[in-house]
């Protein structure tokens, strides 16, 4: 075996280490370690002078491995991969070793112990290092086209904008036409334009673009390659089309929720949902009437299908979000038609966010009541005498309980993922427990997902309103451009891989591979399983399957793990058994 | 079975391996640290891409030098690659635990629970919890 040539760096992080962890004690400790060959304290390790003294050290001393026992690898890893890249090292050939958050800040308060446990850490890095071996990041040539799938107001928006940066764009549309809930939308706010208006300008931009093509009556039915050079299969009425793509954003949309029968007397004339409502208003001219006959009085209940109020098995945790500020805007349009008309809101709490404040100012303004119910004592809806009679108790009046005559009643229905299971099989997109797709980090990367080349926008990932929709999308477009338009992508290199000499091929891995993986192939005059590099998410999930022990994940061997439990029993085992 | 050899007693300080994940429960780990949420420090973690990917014979690898624990934070239903995650960790920790008898070692020995990136306190109560428990189990002595 070759003799490494380690350097180790300990940072007092000013204080935050060094008040608890003695770092000299950690580097006397490992000093004397066989291939440790640099091994120092630093106040700030991330500092410009620091990294230049890693530099100076790894060139002079001809190091090939670097250890920086810092903070979380989540603040510093790249920081330090970099020093060693600019010193001529392979950015894989450095380890991070957590002394911060999970050492010194969690012990505080035994710093002898604090200390011990810093060593055996820093230790363990030492171990790992040993082990690391250079790697190299596949990289892929990626196709300037891209996918949308579903063609409401977000992936339309969407296709217009990658269009617009010179990228190709095939939209694929389930249904039968193009714009998805907005194109069935009245008047909307604030603009007060028209949804069919506002999809129609969109579809007919679309129409002048000669990298747009739309497909409706499209479903996605088979994906290969991977990120930036996917092929995907359609089936476009019925006829099977296949399209080379670089990306593709699932903007497939929502369901609003449909109460269960009977859920506040849904089911019986005169029990809207929220999209009926509209749909009713958005018919109406020259005052509100419903079958005919004017409508005196209307109430609205608030959050039904959302925040765990539904009479269904499975109730969505979730606060639909968009619920409140259509039913400020229902409101408004509907004392538009009828200045007469009287109007309840029965709430829980209302979410009109930012400008919204203002439907709420204005609706108070213009007359409509407001009342708040208990969530777990919510009012009851019964028909009587051809109108609708609510008992509701108010909690701002100390629960004082209120009978409300209604004409109609309007239930603030919220928003549901769409059933999508044979496109989730193709995309293979994890969706969160509350059946919206799920974007990698909702703050830092909201718009990405696991699978590398798929993006996420609009209401398939979360409840939300139209412009929040387009925003989503147009990020997913911002990534899809940071992708393609550079030509090519570099793939992580800490993904799996066999041992040819181990491997069998019994075949167990093949099928514990989230991302179909693994593949067969010949190797010599046996058959073993190989790891596509392309493919391989670098989760490990295959490793535990083999029989053989033949599969590891680089970054994480059997020989790293083995070797990090060794090098973490040294003193404490002493100080602990005493 | 493990036949006693093993400390116990007050001054005994179990220790305890963590096998954490790097996009989820060491964020949570991260934060019981920054909260200053103390825990015993002879809990140490050497971290993963995803919990389903541990092998079984690490366990017993680290239950057979020196460790008296294995707590296995796993990235539950926020796990990045699998959706199933959860399954499939306690499938593995299942056959770990078998592997544990098999060895003469006790099963209580190798505990699991999702940590997910904000289960700072959950993270501290298992590692005291634990703690305790193994105090009370001794070491594993010259078994296996
Ligand atoms: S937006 Fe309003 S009505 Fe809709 S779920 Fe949230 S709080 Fe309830
Ligand atoms: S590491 Fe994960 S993605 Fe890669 S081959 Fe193994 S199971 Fe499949
Ligand atoms: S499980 Fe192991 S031995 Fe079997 S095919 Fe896969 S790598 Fe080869």
């Amino acid at each position: 075996m070759s003799t490494r040539k380690i350097g180790v760096y300990i940072c007092y992080c000013g204080g935050n280490i060094s008040d608890y962890v003695n770092c000299e004690s950690v580097r006397d400790a490992i000093a004397g370690e066989e291939e440790v060959k640099v091994a120092k304290t630093t106040m700030f390790a991330c500092s410009d002078a620091a990294q230049q003294e890693m530099i100076d050290d790894i060139q002079q001393q001809g190091l090939d491995a670097l250890v920086v026992a810092s903070c979380s690898p989540t603040l510093h890893l790249f920081t330090f991969r970099g020093v060693a890249e600019r010193a001529g090292l392979n950015p894989y050939l450095y380890i991070q070793v957590n002394l911060r958050e999970q050492c010194s800040w969690a012990h505080t308060d035994v710093p002898d112990q604090a200390t011990e446990k810093a060593i055996n850490l820093v230790k363990a890095g030492i171990a790992k290092a040993r082990l690391t071996e250079p790697l190299i990041k596949t990289r892929i040539e990626t196709v300037p086209r891209a996918l949308v799938i579903g063609a409401g107001i977000s992936g339309l928006r969407a296709a217009l904008a990658l269009s617009d940066l010179g990228l190709s764009v095939f939209v694929a549309e389930k249904s039968d036409k193009v714009g998805g809930w907005v194109a069935e939308f009245g008047r909307m706010y604030p603009h007060d334009r028209r949804g069919q208006d506002l999809i129609a300008d969109l579809v007919r931009e679309a129409g002048l673009r000669e990298n747009v093509h739309i497909y409706t009556h499209a479903e996605l039915r088979e994906k290969s390659g991977s990120v930036g050079d996917f092929t995907v299969r359609l089936d476009v009425k019925g006829e099977p089309v296949t399209l080379s793509v670089g990306s593709i954003i699932t903007t497939t949309g929502f369901v609003p929720y449909e109460p269960a029968s009977g859920e506040y007397s849904y089911g019986t004339d005169g029990v809207l949902t929220l999209t009926e409502f509209k749909r009713l208003l958005d018919g109406s001219e020259g005052g509100l009437t419903y079958r005919g006959r004017p409508v005196d009085t209307v109430t609205y209940i608030y959050c039904v299908g959302s925040r765990g109020s539904s009479q269904k098995d499975t109730p969505n945790m979730y606060c639909s979000r968009y619920c409140c500020n259509a039913a400020m805007h229902a409101s408004s349009l509907a004392h538009e038609l009828s200045p007469a008309v009287h109007q309840f809101h029965l709430f829980r709490d209302i979410r009109t966010y930012g400008k919204y404040e203002l439907l709420y100012q204005d609706a108070r303004q213009k007359g409509a009541v407001f009342i708040r119910f208990d969530g777990e004592d919510p009012p009851q809806v019964e028909k009587s005498n051809g109108r609708f009679r609510i008992q509701v108790k108010d909690m701002l009046m100390a629960g004082e309980e209120l009978d409300i005559e209604t004409d109609l009643v309007v239930l603030a229905t919220g928003m549901e993922p769409r059933p999508n299971q044979a496109l989730n099989d193709v995309l293979k997109v994890p969706v969160g427990l509350d059946g919206f797709f799920k974007e990698i980090h909702p703050k830092l990367r909201p718009v990405e997902t696991v699978i590398d080349g798929v993006f996420i926008a609009g209401t398939a990932q979360a409840p939300r309103n139209s412009a929040e929709s387009v925003a989503s999308s147009l990020a997913a477009v911002a990534k899809t451009a940071a992708l393609l338009k550079k030509g090519y992508v570099e793939l992580e290199p800490l993904i799996a891989v066999v041992d040819p000499e181990t491997c069998t091929w019994c075949g167990e891995c093949v099928g514990s591979c989230p991302y179909s993986a693994i593949e067969k192939i010949s190797f010599g005059d046996k058959e073993i399983a190989e790891v596509n590099t392309s493919l391989c998410k670098g989760c490990g999930a295959c490793v535990p399957a083999c029989p053989q022990g033949a599969l590891g994940v680089k970054g994480y061997t059997d020989g790293q793990i083995r070797a990090m439990i060794d090098a973490m029993m040294i003193d404490m085992v002493e100080a602990s058994r005493g | 079975m493990e036949h006693g050899g093993g400390m116990a007693g007050d001054d005994f300080r179990p220790r305890i391996l963590v096998f954490s994940t790097v996009t989820i429960s060491d964020i949570g780990i991260d934060m019981a640290g920054s909260s200053h949420m103390h825990y015993p420090p002879t809990a140490i973690s050497i971290p993963l891409p995803c919990s389903s990917g541990i092998r079984p014979e690490w366990v017993l690898y680290a239950l057979t030098h020196g460790f008296d624990g294995v707590f296995v934070a796993a990235d539950g239903t926020d796990c990045p690659f699998l959706p199933d995650c959860t399954d499939r960790t306690a499938k593995v920790m299942e056959r770990a635990q078998n592997l544990l008898r098999e060895h003469g070692l006790k099963p209580e020995r190798l505990k699991m629970a999702a940590i997910c990136s904000v289960c700072a306190e959950a993270f501290q109560r298992h590692m005291k919890n634990f703690f305790t428990d193994l105090k009370k189990l001794g070491s594993p002595g010259k078994a296996g």
